[in-house]
């Protein structure tokens, strides 16, 4: 009882927080690119944080369910309908077995995610279920989805105490134009004053060039010192690396361990989803912050992820009203 | 003197350098350091990566802020300022060089102006020092090639090389962890997996330690690698003073 992938999608993936410990041996952390929109996914239906969702890309894919379940459906709008229907999105959904999802186009955004109040039966490989596809592992056989696919559920879990409360604001992914902040460093130290200034307050276009792995830039060239060649060191979810043709590439989830160009920042880990959720063509501009304003940043999004599970953890309005009715109601046959 | 500096990368990581220069050196104290973090069982450090001269650390902002775990770094280094004696492994890695598991060899020799024998006596003569892993999963980059058999990598990268091929590259030697494309010229092949995610340890070496080739024919190659596909082959681990 699960999934089956009528439609693949453009590019379809198991993803969870990715795959830690073991990046000084050389292996890859892939895991999702869009942190905040997987977490509320997850939040939507009591998930573990790091349980395993469906992201998928610019072209989503269709799914038949062959039991009942709960999902959530976050990211980018990729107009989601359900049997036909537009599906709400940053709600949590009651499914049907035969139902059949089918995601479109990403009209907003880029990548969304659907996660499972079921769990998808996804083994766990050195520590996550996430698809590493350049070392071929974990996931569904290592690999995107494609059609025929079918994955089943771990439990049963069509349950959730204040269901009509499991309603969160969307996240907006419709702007053309994104600030990203970012840390200084680590090798910033390797251009020029001028080169800098350059990084801080020039247009970046996002190229075509935007895959899982990193997100290559278009604008004007960050100068070096001397060279941006560094002896190869260590690389991190949002690092801004300049090569020396000085068109800096942001490395994403699928980046490798090491590289052996300066990275001149590193994007702030809350912008970070803004970043995944460019298209072609959309405008970039880089504003440097301290990296205590990055983690006092990311603490305030942990508040915020915080209230929001409050909130769905409260009975909403229409539910009390008919509480208090029935309160009223009750007291006029007791008399 | 303080011969390290610390430096953000981003609100989640941070990198300690230790110079700039690759010598087996200023990378022992690199593995020190790492060793001696792991002992420490920082909460909140999840996963670092060595390199030749530097230390990346990702750590979680929710359990540490960057000045705390700055504190904890440092004071780790001053304690461990100097880098004593210590011991390292050595794993022996068999290896049937030449005929069709290392058809480059011949190149290799006629490059070298030596016979394929001397090549193989040259290359596995030697322990070769992990800097570190990356590129591949398990990919290491081993320093110490005699200079006599440096090759220049092929004009034309091959399209899938086998897991376990042992080639040179320029001035690196190395094993081929998983079936990738790569321009190395081979030399020969290891029945050995390096990397094998459904293993316990799915990646046997770190950085710090050496790797040895042992040279052995084609029937204990073939030996060692049926017991090693049914998991059941360990390698011979040494211990070596550096």
């Amino acid at each position: 009882m699960g999934i089956r992938i009528i439609k693949g999608g453009l590019l379809t993936t198991v993803q969870d927080l990715g795959r830690t410990g073991y990046q000084s041996q050389g292996f890859g952390v892939a895991g999702v690119m869009d942190v905040r929109s997987f977490k509320i996914a997850n939040l939507l239906l009591d998930n573990p944080e790091n349980e395993a969702v469906l992201e998928f890309t610019l072209i989503g894919p269709t799914l038949e369910f062959t039991a009942a379940t709960i999902i959530a459906i976050t990211g980018g709008d990729f107009q989601p309908t359900l049997n036909g229907e537009p599906a709400p999105m940053y709600t949590a959904i009651y499914i049907n077995k035969g139902d059949i999802l089918r995601f479109g186009s990403a009209r907003t955004g880029s990548r969304g995610y659907v996660a499972f109040s079921s769990y998808l039966k996804i083994p766990v490989v050195m520590g996550s279920r996430c698809t590493n596809m350049k070392s071929r592992i974990g996931g569904f056989k290592g690999r995107a989805l494609q059609a025929g696919d079918y994955i089943e559920f771990r439990i049963r879990r069509r349950y959730l105490p204040f269901f009509l409360s499991r309603q969160l604001e969307l996240d907006e992914f419709d702007q053309e134009e994104a600030v990203l902040r970012v840390v200084m460093g680590p090798q910033d130290d390797k251009f020029s004053r001028q080169g800098i200034d350059t990084f801080l307050k020039s247009e970046y276009t996002v190229t075509s060039d935007f895959d899982r792995m990193g997100c290559r830039l278009e604008g004007p060239i960050i100068a070096p010192k001397t060279t941006s060649d560094i002896i190869s060191d260590g690389i991190t979810f949002g690092s801004v690396q300049v090569p020396s043709q000085g068109k800096p590439i942001i490395l994403l989830a699928d980046r490798q361990t090491t590289g052996g160009y300066a990275k001149i920042a590193t994007v702030a880990s809350v912008d970070i989803p803004k970043l995944v959720q460019r298209k072609t063509d959309h405008r970039i501009r880089f504003r440097a912050i301290s990296v205590q304003e990055a983690q006092q940043l990311y603490r305030k999004q942990e508040q915020e992820f915080a209230r929001m599970r409050a909130a769905i953890h409260r009975p909403c309005k229409e539910v009390l009203e008919c509480r208090q009715v029935a309160k009223r109601m009750r007291k006029l046959f007791e008399d | 003197m303080q011969n390290w500096k610390i430096v953000t990368a981003g609100d989640s990581s941070l990198l300690v350098e230790f110079g700039s220069e690759i010598c087996p050196e200023i990378n022992q104290k690199i593995t020190a350091t790492v060793q001696l973090i792991k002992a420490q069982h920082i909460e909140g450090v999840l996963d670092m990566i060595p390199a030749f001269c530097s230390l990346l650390i990702n750590y979680d902002p929710r359990v540490m802020t960057y000045e705390e775990i700055r504190a904890r770094i440092q004071a780790l280094l001053r304690v461990d300022a100097k880098s004593g004696s210590q011991k390292s492994r050595i794993f022996e890695i068999p290896v049937c060089y030449g005929g069709r598991y290392g058809p480059d060899l011949a190149y290799i020799a006629s490059h070298a102006g030596l016979s394929e024998q001397e090549v193989i006596e040259i290359h596995s003569s030697r322990d070769y020092l992990i800097y570190m892993l990356g590129f591949l999963p398990g990919f290491c980059y081993l320093g110490g090639l005699d200079e006599r058999i440096h090759t220049p990598r092929l004009a034309a990268p091959r399209i899938r090389i086998e897991a376990g091929s042992v080639g040179i590259g320029g001035s690196q030697t190395g094993i081929y962890p998983m079936d990738s494309p790569g321009g190395w010229q081979l030399m020969g092949m290891t029945p050995v997996k390096t990397y094998d995610p459904e293993r316990e340890i799915p990646i046997l070496v770190e950085a710090g330690d050496y790797i040895r080739f042992v040279p052995v024919d084609e029937s204990e190659y073939l030996r060692i690698k049926e017991l090693a596909d049914r998991g059941e082959y360990q390698c011979t681990v040494g211990e070596k003073e550096v």
